[in-house]
Parts: structure tokens; C-alpha cells; sequence
């Protein structure tokens, strides 16, 4: 028998599989770190968060739509530890398994599934729990050096709001800056925050991983920390007494696990260079408006969902060059 | 070689699997029965002028292009006509065909079958053209468009650089290649007519890189041909569409809709150059060609040259018999061939090769969801939205698929290759093209 179809007759090695367990494997040295710096609170959180996502997925597309089950294509699994990743390590588990219903069951199921959610599903549960149990998600387990135990944490606020907090009480800014993380403790992640978000090397990393693989593209990460960047660096140098530098801004928050492994989610991003350009410059604003004129300190979470309900817009905006647009006639010799 | 010239537009990288590459082309014996469609050539199919019992000749004309879009076509053997009759041809639909029995191998008068190399050039632009359209002679790398009408340059316009296309940029193929090496002097004065013809004095070959061989054999021999020049361009495909090729050369782009001749540019084969020699040269019409027979199975991948209208199963077997996992048959190459119904299909013109894949391979991936990576827009050698012109097709939104360019596709798979979620786009994009152009037709009409 002859197989008749269409051409190509053959097909690339790529498959939505390996994208998803590329970004696992991106995700490890943060995960990582997480465990080092949060010990067993830190594997609790991340276990529970990935297996009720899994869990959900399962159960909500062999009972509720029952149709296929694809819970072993990696996206929920990405979605579990994205999840663990932006809520602190001493949350109580059955709000990490709230959590996991909300990210799977209604940001992504109830909008049909993979690639169907216009935002993107960790987020949406982290802001949930965010409004929801604003006191459990904002105290933030000091990071230490593998604490091995479960409770008595000590807990302190993040630097963000740390500063924040001290500038709404009349402190100067020299005076609070002595108390912040040095860099090099902000890079590794030694300092308040969310589990998976303290250490920005271990996400750049990822990220560079990520980016080798072909599995992100660099105009989302680069434009959002430019942006940042641009933005502080130039409140920073207008008022350095009021405002805190661009280096500070880039290490802090969220911002480096927004960047590199929320706002690049494929399903919510947009499709084209300029798109993710502005999307990225978007998010990079949002965030920064937040965390200088905000009510709350970080705004990472809330500008890429704002900039993911835009999407579609942006897409019907930002078109590829088309070949053969250009009229210019020109001869390279 | 330093910095390489290409297309900046997508593209994609697939295996290249020249399985066949240093393999001389070999001669296939002549069948004892030949089928030689009527419509071989893009446009309007030839007019049959024998008849049942009818006895002709190796190159003498059967058929005659009728329409301004048609071509001539000629006996490949010699022998006496069986009968005209539909035949299953590549498309797989049933189609006109003369079905010639085999008689010795008797040629026309006048016809030069030796190899001996004639490079003078005496006839003007009009009667190379006259030649070109007597020999039924049609684009050889697929596209089967009749050479005489590509080199008659519509009024207003003027063509400024010849381009030579040997860039064979499709997996597993290995004709153009294998022509190159073999038959270098001969398409040497082939473009020269051909540049004669069009009135242009640059001649541009462009040659993928992964030919290093080829690009230095004709590099040796343009060095006593003005004009003629040989650029390497970087292997990435596709490379050998029209578009690309000329972008990568000339970093010109042809507009939207148009054809190269806007941009100054005519481009050709080389086994079209090559076929353009032996029409004007040796007076020999086109009724061989080389194929590529090849796979990862096949017991001995090979270039043949073959008559037209030869069963397909002849050069399989000359290949060593078709391996017993075999999946599928391509017609042509991997990424635009088309897949075959039996081996009993004709060799044509536009054959370049034939592929056979393992059933392993002949299957499609299971389709998911579309996860929105945009690969398959940043493989787009168009810079078009596969994923979006395959929503339209699959939505009837024809309007908006026009709108978002569909019919600016050229067809080349990248997208679909690309796909992580094995989302088959090109046949929606087939489909979108299909009803979108049928649109703009009737419009016309109006």
C-alpha cells in the first residue's frame, strides 16, 4: 500500500513535546536554586503545585470534556512549575493546590485547552492567590542556605517592597539601601521573594538555554529588561534620592522570571518580531508604572497579563516584511 | 569563502541526504513501451497530429503547442503509435497520453546524437527562440513553464541579468548536480544562447555550497566565457525558488505578483541550458532528461538519463527494485514532490526525481494544537502567516486570506515542516490558494 498526501513528506524534528520539556529543562537551575535557598518548603511547593496541575488537567479532560489527555506534553508540567515559581515557599499547600485548579481548570481548560488561553495560566492563579490571600503570598521566607525545616521561617518583605514600604514612611533612600541585598546577592538570589524568582542568573541561564534551543526568541526578554532598564535608568539619574537604579530594578521582583519565562509563553505572545517588540516594551512599562506610582510594589504579574489581552490586537497590528513589498531596486556588487 | 549569499526571509534547514551525489549518470535502456503525456508542460496541453498504426521516429513531432502557454512534444523512441489513450500520470488523475511500442532506436534527419561539443554560435535572438519553442522545450527543474515564452521579454520591459538556477536545493535530488559535473561546456553554451536570446550580457549561476565540486568545475570553464559568472549561495532551503534565488544574487525582490522580469531578471535551470544546447546546437528536441532515483532503502541510489514517457518501474529496477518497506513514492523531491499512486507512472519533462521512503517516514505526525510558537511565520521564505492563512482556508474566510497574501505563497513545505504540532498547513494554504485564485479569476471575468 502507497501512502498518498500532500507536500512536504518530511517533517522537522520539532514537536510541542520537546518545546515543553526544553523549557523544564531551562527551568532547572532556577528550580534549583529555589531548593537551596528554601529547602523542603521549596520541593513541597513545587511537588504539589506540579502534581495537582497535572492532576487537574487529567481529570478535567478524561471526566468533564472527555476527549483525549494530553497531560504528558510537557505544557502543564511547565505550567506546575511556573506556578511553585511565583508564590512564596512557605504558602500553605492547600492554597498551592487552589492555585494549580485555577491555572489549569480556568485559565487554560475552560478557554479549550493548549494554546486556546489568552493569559497566561500561572499568572492568572498567581494573581488570584495574590487578591485572595494577599497576607499568605506577601510574607516572603528570608533565603537562607538549605533550611531544612518545614516551619519557623523567619519571614521579611522582598526588596521592592521593602523600599517601597520605606519611602511611604519618609526614609531616604541612602538610608534604606544599606539594608538591601548587594548585587552579587540579588544575581545568585540570596534575598526575599518569590520561590522561583530570587535568582536572576539561574534564569538567565534558562534563558540562554532556551534561547540555543530556538525554543524563545530574544525580542520579548530584551525588550522588557531594556524598558526597564531605560525607564529607571532615567527616573534613577533625574532623582537618585527618590528613585532606585536601573541595575537594582533589573536584579529585584519578578522581573527577570517575568521576562524570560512568562511574557515568552508562546500561546499568549504575540507572532511576529515587531508584535513582541511591543508587547515587550508594554509589559516593561506596565510594570515599571506599577512599581514607581503603583499600590503594590512589583507589577510584573499584572502587566503581562494586561499585555496579554491585547495580543490578538497586536497581532492584526505588527504583520512579518513581506517579501516583494519593498519596491527599492537595489544591487549589492 | 567567507560570507555567503542567501535570502534573508525564513527558510529552514532540512537534512540534505544527497544520497546520490557522486554516482555518474547512467544511460537507461529504452523501454519496450512508452506513454508520453499530452500535458507535460504548465499551461495548455499539446495536440496530438498521429494517430493509431502511425510509425515515428525518435524526436519526430507528436504533438504541437497550440495555445501561446504550450509546448511541442516529441516521439522519445522510435516505433509505431499503439494507441492514444488516458493513462494515470503523476497527478494522479487519468489523462491523454501517446502510447508508443518501441522499435530499435531510429532518429529523425538532422538530429546530432554524438557527444562532440559544437560552441559556435551563429543564429540571432529570434531563431534560437524559434528552435527553443520547435524543441518543446519546458522549464526542467518542475515548474515545466515553456522556455520559448519565459525568453520572449514582454514589451516595455527588459531582462538585464540571466540567472542560472543550480542551486537544487531539495533533499535527495542530484540531476542538476550530476548535469553540472558531466555536461559543464555544454550548458556553458547553452547560456550563451540563452543570453543571446533574452539580449543580456551577465549570466549569474547560482550553486548551492554543498556543491563545491560543481561550483569549481563551472567556476574553471566561465573563466573563458564573458559574462558568465558562477556564485555560490548558502545551503538553506529554498534556496532554488525563483524569488529566493534572486534575492540571494541580486538582492532584488520581485514584487508581489509579478514576475522576475520585473526586476530585470530571467531565471532558468541549467538542465534547461542544457536541454537549449542540444535543441539549438544538435537539433535535438527534448525527449530525454536525467532523474534521480534514490532513498534511504534503495539498494543503489542513481542518475539516469531516461526517455520520456518510460515507466517509472524501469528506473527503479535499474536502481536494484523498489526496497520492501517502501511507503511512498515521490515524484520529485521531499519537500514539493508529489506522492505517486504506482510505479507505473510516465517519466515527464518536469521529472527530476523519484523518491522512495520507508513506511516509517511515509506517515504523518499526529496533529495537535496550534501553540502559537510562530515557527512556521518565521520560516515563511514570504514572510506570510501560514498559521493564519491556514485558519482563513479552514474558516472560508477567502477575503481575508487574500487580504493576508495566500497568493503569494510559492508552495515550498517550510512551515509545515517546521510545525511542532505537525498542523498539516500546507494543504490548508493548497486549499486557500485554490478557492482565493478562483475568486480573483472569476472577478476578472466580470
Amino acid at each position: 500500500m502507497l501512502t498518498i498526501s500532500g507536500s512536504p513528506h518530511i517533517h522537522g524534528d520539532n514537536s510541542t513535546k520537546k518545546i515543553m520539556y526544553g523549557v523544564v529543562v531551562a527551568l532547572m537551575p532556577a528550580v534549583l536554586v529555589s531548593v537551596y535557598f528554601f529547602g523542603l518548603n521549596a520541593v513541597r511547593v513545587l511537588l504539589l503545585s506540579v502534581i495537582f496541575s497535572l492532576f487537574f488537567e487529567w481529570i478535567i479532560q478524561k471526566y468533564l470534556i472527555k476527549g483525549p489527555v494530553t497531560i504528558t506534553d510537557g505544557s502543564a508540567l511547565v505550567t506546575g512549575i511556573l506556578l511553585a515559581f511565583n508564590v512564596p515557599s512557605n504558602l500553605p499547600s492547600w492554597m498551592v493546590i487552589v492555585g494549580a485548579l485555577v491555572a489549569i481548570g480556568i485559565a487554560k481548560m475552560s478557554f479549550g485547552g493548549l494554546g486556546k488561553n489568552i493569559f497566561n495560566p500561572a499568572l492568572v492563579a498567581r494573581v488570584f492567590l495574590l487578591v485572595s490571600f494577599p497576607v499568605q503570598m506577601t510574607s516572603w521566607p528570608k533565603a537562607a542556605v538549605l533550611p531544612m525545616g518545614l516551619a519557623d521561617v523567619i519571614t521579611g518583605p522582598t526588596p521592592l517592597g521593602f523600599i517601597k514600604e520605606g519611602l511611604g514612611a519618609g526614609k531616604s533612600m541612602a538610608e534604606l539601601t544599606q539594608h538591601l541585598p548587594s548585587y552579587m546577592q540579588a544575581l545568585v538570589g540570596q534575598m526575599g521573594g518569590s520561590m522561583g524568582e530570587v535568582s536572576a542568573l539561574a534564569l538567565i541561564l534558562g534563558g540562554l538555554y532556551m534561547l540555543r534551543k530556538k525554543i524563545i526568541t530574544w525580542e520579548i526578554p530584551v525588550s522588557v529588561l531594556l524598558t526597564v532598564f531605560v525607564f529607571s535608568g532615567i527616573l534613577w539619574w533625574i532623582n537618585p534620592g527618590k528613585f532606585t537604579d536601573p541595575v537594582f530594578n533589573l536584579l529585584t521582583g519578578g522581573l527577570m522570571l517575568g521576562a524570560i519565562f512568562m511574557a515568552t509563553d508562546m500561546v499568549t505572545s504575540p507572532m511576529t518580531r515587531g508584535g513582541k517588540l511591543i508587547f515587550g516594551f508594554g509589559i516593561g512599562l506596565i510594570t515599571m508604572l506599577i512599581r514607581v506610582w503603583g499600590a503594590y510594589p512589583e507589577g510584573v504579574s499584572f502587566a503581562i497579563l494586561l499585555m496579554n489581552s491585547v495580543v490578538s490586537l497586536i497581532d492584526r497590528g505588527f504583520k512579518p516584511r513581506r517579501f516583494g513589498a519593498r519596491p527599492g531596486v537595489e544591487l549589492i556588487k | 569563502m567567507g560570507f555567503l549569499k542567501t535570502f534573508t526571509l525564513g527558510g529552514i534547514h532540512p537534512p540534505e541526504n544527497k544520497l546520490s551525489a557522486n554516482k555518474f549518470i547512467e544511460v537507461l535502456p529504452i523501454p519496450p513501451q512508452v506513454m508520453v503525456p499530452l500535458g507535460q508542460n504548465l499551461g495548455a496541453p499539446s495536440k496530438a497530429l498521429v494517430k493509431r498504426g502511425d510509425k515515428v521516429k525518435a524526436g519526430q513531432l507528436i504533438a504541437s503547442g497550440e495555445s501561446f502557454i504550450s509546448a511541442n512534444l516529441h516521439s522519445p523512441v522510435s516505433g509505431t503509435v499503439f494507441k492514444l489513450d488516458n493513462v494515470v500520470d503523476a497527478s494522479g488523475y487519468r489523462r491523454p497520453a501517446v502510447i508508443i511500442n518501441v522499435d530499435g532506436d531510429k532518429w529523425e534527419d538532422g538530429i546530432d546524437i554524438s557527444d562532440k561539443l559544437i560552441s559556435d554560435i551563429n543564429l540571432t535572438a529570434e531563431e534560437i527562440i524559434q528552435k527553443v519553442k520547435a524543441a518543446g522545450i519546458v522549464g526542467m527543474g518542475g515548474a515545466t513553464f515553456p522556455t520559448h515564452v519565459k525568453l520572449m521579454v514582454p514589451p516595455g520591459k527588459k531582462a538585464e541579468y540571466l540567472i542560472i538556477n543550480g542551486v537544487e536545493c531539495e533533499p535527495y535530488l542530484t540531476a542538476d548536480h550530476r548535469l553540472m559535473l558531466e555536461k559543464g561546456p555544454e550548458i556553458m553554451v547553452g547560456i550563451q544562447l540563452l543570453m543571446r536570446a533574452l539580449k543580456v550580457d551577465k549570466a549569474i549561476i547560482g550553486i548551492e555550497n554543498n556543491k563545491p565540486d560543481a561550483i569549481g568545475h563551472l567556476t574553471e570553464l566561465a573563466k573563458s566565457y564573458a559574462g558568465i559568472s558562477v556564485q555560490p549561495v548558502m545551503v538553506k532551503y529554498p534556496q532554488g525558488g525563483e524569488k529566493q534565488l534572486i534575492k540571494a544574487l541580486l538582492n532584488r525582490e520581485v514584487p508581489s505578483t509579478k514576475l522576475p522580469i520585473e526586476v530585470g531578471c530571467v531565471v532558468q535551470n541549467v538542465g534547461t541550458a542544457f536541454a537549449v544546447y542540444e535543441a539549438v546546437q544538435k537539433n535535438k528536441p527534448l525527449i530525454d532528461r536525467i532523474i534521480t532515483v534514490t532513498g534511504k532503502a534503495v539498494k543503489k541510489p542513481s542518475n539516469f538519463k531516461v526517455r520520456i514517457g518510460t515507466p517509472l518501474k524501469f528506473l527503479i529496477e535499474a536502481a536494484e527494485g523498489l526496497p520492501e518497506n517502501t511507503g511512498k513514492i515521490i515524484g520529485g523531491g521531499p519537500m514539493m514532490g508529489k506522492a505517486l499512486f504506482s510505479e507505473d507512472v510516465p517519466v515527464v519533462k518536469g521529472s527530476s526525481g523519484i523518491l522512495l521512503m520507508p513506511v516509517e517516514e511515509s506517515h504523518r505526525k499526529e496533529e495537535g494544537p496550534c501553540i502559537r510558537c510562530s515557527k512556521c511565520t518565521e520560516a515563511c521564505p514570504m514572510g506570510l502567516e501560514p498559521f493564519l492563512l491556514a485558519r482563513a482556508a479552514r474558516a472560508s474566510r477567502y477575503d481575508m486570506a487574500e487580504k493576508e497574501r495566500i497568493m503569494d505563497c510559492i508552495e515550498c513545505g517550510s512551515c509545515q515542516y517546521t510545525c511542532p504540532a505537525n498542523i498539516p498547513l500546507l494543504d490548508y494554504l493548497r486549499l486557500g490558494k485554490n478557492k482565493v485564485g478562483g475568486l480573483i479569476r472569476a472577478r476578472h471575468k466580470k
